[in-house]
């Protein structure tokens, strides 16, 4: 009796994941394929893009900034014994644009803009601004979903590529500005080092898929939260948990399909 | 434009003064209480059919019709939690029944495209309990939302609608506030306003006098009336504040146990004798529904062993 | 306030750019001339060992090209390196030679290319030719064997 028990359970965790996935596909599909609105979407997507990017720009500079110092620290520790401390650039700027710089911001931007966007949604709906919507004749995937989806879409590699070259910049200031490497040599091994195609392209490729993840999960995650003070909380808390599990497992898959 | 705006405004107000004019009609008196149809001489600009609908293994309508006539206030009563929001919800197209079907001016709502939902909604709206009004805008800009969507109207005209529709509710002076900066029964006015923005055929009502100090409500029961009057609404009033409804409503329906129980104008119900109906009537605490919710005897559970 | 959220957005979107710029010109150095200016040219080796795509191949140290691809000649089972080359240095003659080197004692493998003679019955190396003179990578095992036998005969 307990074996069968186990076993329904895992057929309705199974069936709740399939439908999850259905609800989430059939509420983007709802608000990307539209005939766009030039002149009525602008400014909502404008909007979208101060609350998701703009509002989340100190908190990712200021962790490039850290994260490329503390790199440049570790890295130089150990390649100085080697006598090989001139590969610092490589080796801050590799690590930044390859891995921490997509993924670090998309784990940033799940906490700062994911979270954010759930509450926002799920409070919409518990006070029915959503229904009020669909009663006054709009689609609230259009007037709501869309532009915060694409808000997300754009600002994600945007902030990605600020965090990689504050990140940069904080290395060259520990590297050469505190430990006294090499202007020149810093600079020219980098350059050498780092690729157009397999390096930075790679990494926005990584930031734009973690964007459409990040924020398909947010957005799903209000859009479908219990409209209550405790659903919400549970929705917020999915978003940042799902985003990041999401984010890390999709990082490991790209990595092996471009480095691998 | 100036020219026709006026003309419109010109419309209302001898729309409202035909109606005042009337208004003392008779209301046809008619055999309370049986399963016939009413026999209304205005024609009904919503029907619902035979309608059921659950929610998972929970019944929440077994079989309910009922007719909303054209430009008459009609409320829905009901003790709380029978569903009345779930109703106008049915009626809005935003739920779909199990059965039956919800007839808007003779269209079967639920069979529409969606494209011709939304155009049957334009011709509706609704007030929700919340007021539901769009936090991140200020009042003028909520009352304008559905105005710049749906017409092609210039903003200079749609600041004069707005500020229109704003007076009207008491709140031309709030255009500028945030919602989070009313009070409870000023944003239900707001929302009002962007209501009746786009001037529909139909308005819903959700519970609009819950939670209302008595001035708030007593300034809700008046807009309501006066604006069915004025603009010739069709009002539909879901409400559990019996003396406040049957103030204002030209026709009631009182829903409990998933049906229909009676039905009548406010003067029939007053005078009706059905047990269940008195109770819900006069609020009193126990009669044909329970103050318990159901349980094993009292004093065998009391008393009786733990397992 | 809609006209500084415009305003902010607006520098966002600039700061983005900016960091695009700042990564691509200052951090990866691109040429933006890139596929077009390029031609390649193709070697067979008995063992490259640890080279690897995108190995550069140099000229006294000078960075000329990059390894593109490395396939294994399915008939005769020897490895098949393909070259992308720089256009601004497309005056190799065919004699011209090329071997896996180290760099350092430690240090990654690359491609030396040493330019050959150049004479009138010799021509100038063109895009997807070969290179026939090839020297294959020094393996540790085998020179380690060839001393042993060398100090063994004597």
């Amino acid at each position: 009796m307990h074996m069968i028990d186990s076993i329904t359970a895992l057929g309705a965790r199974a069936i709740n994941l399939v439908r999850g996935m259905g609800q989430a596909g059939i509420m983007l599909w709802g608000a990307l394929v539209q005939v766009p609105r030039v002149k009525k979407g602008t400014p909502l997507l404008i909007k979208q893009i101060y609350v998701v990017g703009v509002q989340s720009m100190i908190i990712v500079v200021v962790s490039g900034l850290f994260i490329g110092m503390v790199l440049a620290l570790q890295g130089y520790t150990i390649l100085v014994d080697f006598g090989t401390e001139q590969s610092l650039g490589p080796l801050v700027a590799l690590s930044l644009l390859r891995e921490l710089g997509p993924v670090v911001t998309a784990l940033l931007f799940a906490g700062r803009a994911g979270s954010a966007l759930t509450a926002e949604l799920g409070l919409m709906k518990s006070t029915e601004q959503l229904s009020s919507l669909e009663m006054m004749a709009v689609d609230p995937l259009r007037q709501v979903i869309a532009p915060r989806f694409w808000a997300g879409l754009i600002s994600m590699p945007l902030l990605s590529l600020m965090f990689v070259a504050v990140g940069v910049y904080g290395g060259y200031l520990v590297g050469v500005s505190w430990k006294g490497i090499d202007d020149g040599a810093f600079w020219s091994i980098l350059q050498a080092a780092v690729e157009w195609r397999q390096d930075i392209v790679n990494c926005l490729i990584k930031s734009v898929v973690f964007a459409w993840v990040v924020t398909w999960i947010s957005l799903y995650r209000g859009y479908h939260s219990t409209p209550n003070p405790e659903g919400i909380s549970r929705a917020t808390t999915q978003t940042v948990v799902q985003s990041s599990l999401a984010v890390l497992a999709l990082d490991f898959l790209l990595t092996a399909l471009m480095f691998g | 434009m100036q020219l026709s705006w006026d003309e419109r405004e010109w419309n209302h107000s001898s729309r409202a003064t035909l109606q005042k004019s009337d208004a003392n009609f008779k209301i046809p008196v008619q055999d309370f209480q049986t399963d016939s149809d009413m026999s209304q001489e205005q024609t009904a600009l919503v029907e619902v059919n035979n309608l059921r609908f659950s929610r998972g293994s929970r019944v929440i309508y077994d079989d309910i019709s009922l007719k909303i006539p054209k430009g008459k206030v009609t409320a829905i009563m009901g003790p709380s939690g029978i569903g009345k929001t779930t109703l106008l919800k049915l009626i809005g197209g935003q739920l779909t029944p199990d059965k039956g079907e919800v007839l808007f001016d003779g269209q079967n709502i639920h069979k529409l495209s969606r494209n011709a939902l939304f155009e049957a909604r334009k011709r509706m709206s609704m007030l929700f309990q919340s007021g539901a009004l769009f936090t991140d805008m200020n009042v003028f800009d909520n009352v304008a939302f559905a105005l710049r969507e749906h017409s092609e109207l210039p903003e200079a005209i749609i600041r004069r609608i707005v500020l229109m529709k704003l007076q009207a509710v008491g709140l031309r002076g709030a255009a500028q506030l945030m919602p989070s900066e009313l009070s409870g029964g000023m944003q239900r006015r707001a929302a009002l306003a962007r209501a009746i923005a786009l001037e529909p055929e139909m308005v819903l009502y959700d519970e609009p006098f819950t939670g209302q100090d008595p001035i708030s409500m007593g300034v809700l029961v008046k807009l309501i009336k006066d604006l069915s009057d004025a603009l010739s609404l069709t009002s539909v009033v879901v409400s559990h504040d019996v003396s406040e409804v049957l103030s204002i409503a030209d026709y009631v329906y009182v829903i409990a146990e998933q049906r229909i129980i009676a039905h009548g104008t406010p003067q029939q119900l007053r005078q009706s004798d059905n047990p269940q109906l008195r109770q819900f009537i006069d609020g009193e605490p126990d009669g044909p529904v329970p103050f318990h919710f159901p349980a094993d005897a009292y004093k065998e559970e009391l008393l009786g062993a733990h397992d | 306030m809609t006209k500084k959220i415009e305003l902010l957005v607006g520098l966002f979107l600039l700061a983005g750019l900016l960091a695009f710029l700042a990564l691509v010109y200052k951090v990866a150095n691109v040429d933006v001339s890139t596929s077009s200016d390029t031609y390649t040219l193709r070697a067979e080796f008995t063992n490259i060992g640890g080279l690897k795509v995108r190995s550069p191949v140099k000229v006294g140290g000078v960075v000329v090209g990059r390894v593109s691809a490395i396939s294994l000649d399915p008939e005769k089972l020897e490895p098949v390196v393909t070259m992308t080359m720089d256009k601004q240095y497309d005056k190799f003659p065919e004699t011209s030679s090329v071997s896996v080197l180290t760099s350092g004692l430690l240090g990654e493998q690359y491609l030396g290319l040493t330019p050959g003679f150049m004479d009138d019955g010799i021509s100038i190396l063109k895009d997807g030719d070969r290179i026939d003179d090839t020297h294959s990578a020094m393996v540790l095992e085998d020179l380690i064997g060839q001393f042993l036998y060398s100090s063994k005969d004597k």
